[in-house]
């Protein structure tokens, strides 16, 4: 008997249970979200006004095409298309990078009207607003991180890659790391229109 | 398999040897070791920590410490005993031990994830520890960190809700791995009808690790971020909502009660059917009330929250739920009772601390429905009767669990017996101890006497006393158990055989103690987990 083997299912099956957990670290702040927009609803309705449409639809753009870049990346490498591989996982990662650019963007103008957590501005705000935005901060911020974990393990993945620990062969590390970057996308797809566009 | 009877002890696997062979190690029964004694100094931590609360309720007023003090200890012992020791207890420690070999495998799905998960664990216990001495003085919240308090308090919760939240993590990637190790790692002929019930246990206990520990992680994020950014999501003067938190911490620490109750039904289902010679009453109704307490446990939240404020609507919902749920965990003790009637029963140790097991988590899950009437609950809400519902079961419950569970199966690893008329003295100190201890407290608590108050009318102080004298005897019978476990497990009789209590599983066809990889032959899964056609006890 050996102990060394690969399971490429068992594998994967914990990177499906793994996801459903952080589908439910977010169910947690999407309750906060049902409950919050139950009880202040023409509050967040202000709020969902003076969120920057423009980049949220942009940045909707980028994860849905960076999504497209994973995918696409995962099925050169079953090919055996390795440059190309790891050419779109680079292109991946590039989006995580606009990503996060253009959320600095956003909230730094935030910033500048005087909207940042427990801010002076805010406290004069009604409580919804003030609740909206700092769901808006919490909920956007912990995806953010979501994005930046994402993007450094996709770099590790480059790495494997390179390395040809990733190869035509054995491929399921970028296949759970694939997974893992869509559900960072999936949730954003739903953060979306719950911010930007249905107040 | 090469010929040679190594045994996981001198075998590392990792080509190191001492304290880095460990450290480095991922046979899942070194880590489950280092879980248990990790667990075990916590225990005692814990132990001392609830002698210490006991004392000083002994006398109305100030008798060993101020009031102050007595919050923080209370959380302490609250916060160590639930997250340190309770939830890792059986299913890391134990678990770990046991499923791979019970499902016949070499190992557990993701070795190295079970010893991050490892690390993790200790790094979560020793920021819980550095929360103590750091900052603005140990937390004062109790276990629950309830809003608004936890946000504005001075001591030091934000360290503390991080350590809980890398415990957390830690508990979830056990969950992970043991689920997939179930799917995927049982060996040829291991049909699920032939899982042993401590597995299927431990099967259910995942998913509810896996499901339900993110709400818990994310609930105490959003403490961190209040009391760090203050945001105000849970603070009314800001538009929060104070009630949602509890919501949020109770649709985790509810279904936690399960992770830790859970596995303890297991050791009990596993145990009874081999010392009373007999196959286990129900087999697949035993597994499936398993995935019943799990699934429906998962709903039941509320009943925590009677008297914070939910429409009547909610409450007798919630209540209905909680009723439901006793119906799975009834069906176990009406099997257990069915397995040892007209069975050929020898009084072990193991057996005597199941025994012990279903006595006091009958105790504990009956005052359970008195809790979860909505309409008695609001008497009792926040008395010592739900403290000693709690200890009932969690204790008498999950810490008797543990130690049949060390009963049983440590020998095996160990490979060697301790002393067993000393383990049966320990228990009945035990037993005695413990219903001295927490008995005396559903009176008082019926009576009115409110949890977590540091000073008391003098007409409660009669159980305080009985109850604090309790908490000696339980701490010799503690003392006494774990003396003579130690000291079997050093200096006792080595086990020849395979087999010492003639069970049927698959971890008795092993040599004792095991080989690095478990199995020196293919494991023979013809045979059902209690079927005891044939086998008998071989020291």
């Amino acid at each position: 008997m050996s102990n060394t083997h690969k399971d490429y299912a068992g594998a994967k099956l914990g990177m499906w249970l793994f996801l459903f957990t952080e589908v439910l670290l977010f169910g947690g702040m999407f309750v906060l979200y049902a409950a919050y927009l139950h009880e202040y609803r023409a509050d967040f309705h202000v709020g969902g006004k003076q969120l920057d449409v423009f980049i949220g639809t942009l940045n909707t753009v980028v994860l849905l095409f960076s999504s497209f870049a994973i995918a696409a990346a995962i099925t050169f490498i079953q090919q055996g298309k390795k440059k190309l591989a790891v050419n779109f996982t680079y292109l991946t990662i590039a989006c995580a990078g606009i990503f996060v650019i253009n959320k600095t963007i956003e909230w730094r103008a935030k910033f500048h009207h005087g909207i940042w957590p427990d801010s002076p501005h805010l406290r004069e705000l009604s409580h919804g607003e003030n609740i909206f935005f700092g769901l808006y901060f919490l909920m956007t911020g912990l995806h953010a991180v979501h994005v930046i974990i994402g993007a450094i393990l996709l770099s590790v993945m480059v790495w494997f890659m390179k390395k040809d620990v990733i190869n035509q062969q054995d491929f399921v590390k970028l296949e759970n790391a694939g997974l893992y970057w869509h559900i960072v996308d999936l949730i954003w797809i739903f953060l979306f229109p719950l911010f930007y566009l249905v107040l | 398999m090469s010929s040679n009877s190594l045994s996981f002890w001198e075998d590392s696997g990792n080509g190191r040897t001492g304290i880095m062979a460990w450290l480095t190690t991922t046979d899942h029964k070194r880590i489950g070791l280092m879980y248990m004694y990790v667990i075990l100094a916590m225990f005692i931590a814990g132990l001392c920590l609830g002698l210490a609360i006991r004392l000083e309720l002994i006398a109305p007023g100030r008798t060993i410490m101020d009031a102050q003090t007595y919050n923080t200890v209370f959380t302490l012992h609250g916060v160590i005993m639930i997250f340190i020791v309770v939830i890792p207890s059986i299913p890391a420690a134990i678990g770990n031990l046991v499923l791979p070999i019970q499902l016949g495998a070499e190992d557990v799905a993701f070795p190295r994830l079970n010893l991050f998960s490892w690390y993790l664990y200790i790094g979560g216990t020793l920021l819980a520890l550095v929360s103590l001495f750091t900052g603005g003085g140990a937390p004062d919240t109790g276990w629950t960190f309830y809003v608004p308090f936890s946000e504005f308090t001075t001591t030091n919760v934000s360290v503390a809700v991080i350590a809980v939240f890398i415990l957390g993590f830690s508990s979830i990637l056990t969950g992970l791995n043991f689920i997939t190790t179930i799917h995927r790692l049982r060996a040829p002929g291991m049909t699920w009808t032939k899982i042993p019930l401590f597995t299927w246990s431990l099967y259910a206990t995942g998913w509810i690790q896996v499901l339900a520990t993110p709400v818990l992680g994310i609930t105490v994020l959003l403490i961190f971020a209040e009391r760090v950014l203050g945001v105000g999501l849970f603070d009314p003067n800001k538009g929060g909502d104070p009630i949602l938190y509890q919501h949020l911490f109770w649709i985790y620490s509810h279904p936690a009660v399960y992770i830790m109750i859970l596995p303890a039904m297991g050791v009990v289902s596993d145990i009874i059917p081999v010392f009373a010679r007999k196959p286990i009453f129900g087999y697949k109704t035993i597994a499936f009330s398993s995935l019943m307490i799990a699934f429906a446990g998962s709903l039941v939240w509320a009943h925590h929250m009677f008297t914070s404020g939910m429409s009547d609507t909610a409450v007798l919902i919630f209540s209905l739920l909680t009723f439901v749920v006793a119906i799975p965990s009834a069906i176990k003790v009406f099997n257990w009772t069915a397995t040892l009637y007209k069975g050929s029963i020898t009084v072990d140790p193991p057996l005597l601390y199941a025994l012990g097991f279903i006595f006091l988590f009958s105790v504990g899950g009956l005052t359970g429905l008195i809790l979860g009437s909505a309409g008695t609950d609001i008497h009792v809400h926040d008395t010592y009767f739900v403290v000693s519902h709690f200890h009932y079961v969690i204790f008498g419950g999950t810490g008797f669990g543990m130690f049949a569970a060390a009963h049983y199966w440590l020998p095996k690893y160990y490979g060697r017996m301790y002393n067993k008329t000393v383990a049966k003295v320990a228990f009945y100190i035990l037993f005695i101890g413990f219903n001295l201890l927490y008995f005396p407290l559903f009176i008082i608590g019926l009576e009115g006497m409110p949890r977590r108050y540091y000073d008391y009318l003098p007409q409660y102080q009669e159980g305080h006393v009985i109850s604090t004298v309790g908490s000696w005897i339980l701490a010799v019978g503690v003392i006494i158990m774990l003396v003579n476990l130690i000291r079997g497990f050093t200096k006792g009789e080595e086990l020849k055989g395979r087999n010492p209590w003639g069970a049927a599983t698959l971890e008795w066809t092993i040599p004792t103690p095991p080989p690095l990889l478990n199995f020196d032959k293919e494991p023979d899964t013809s045979r059902k987990p209690y079927d005891f056609q044939g086998v008998t006890p071989d020291e």
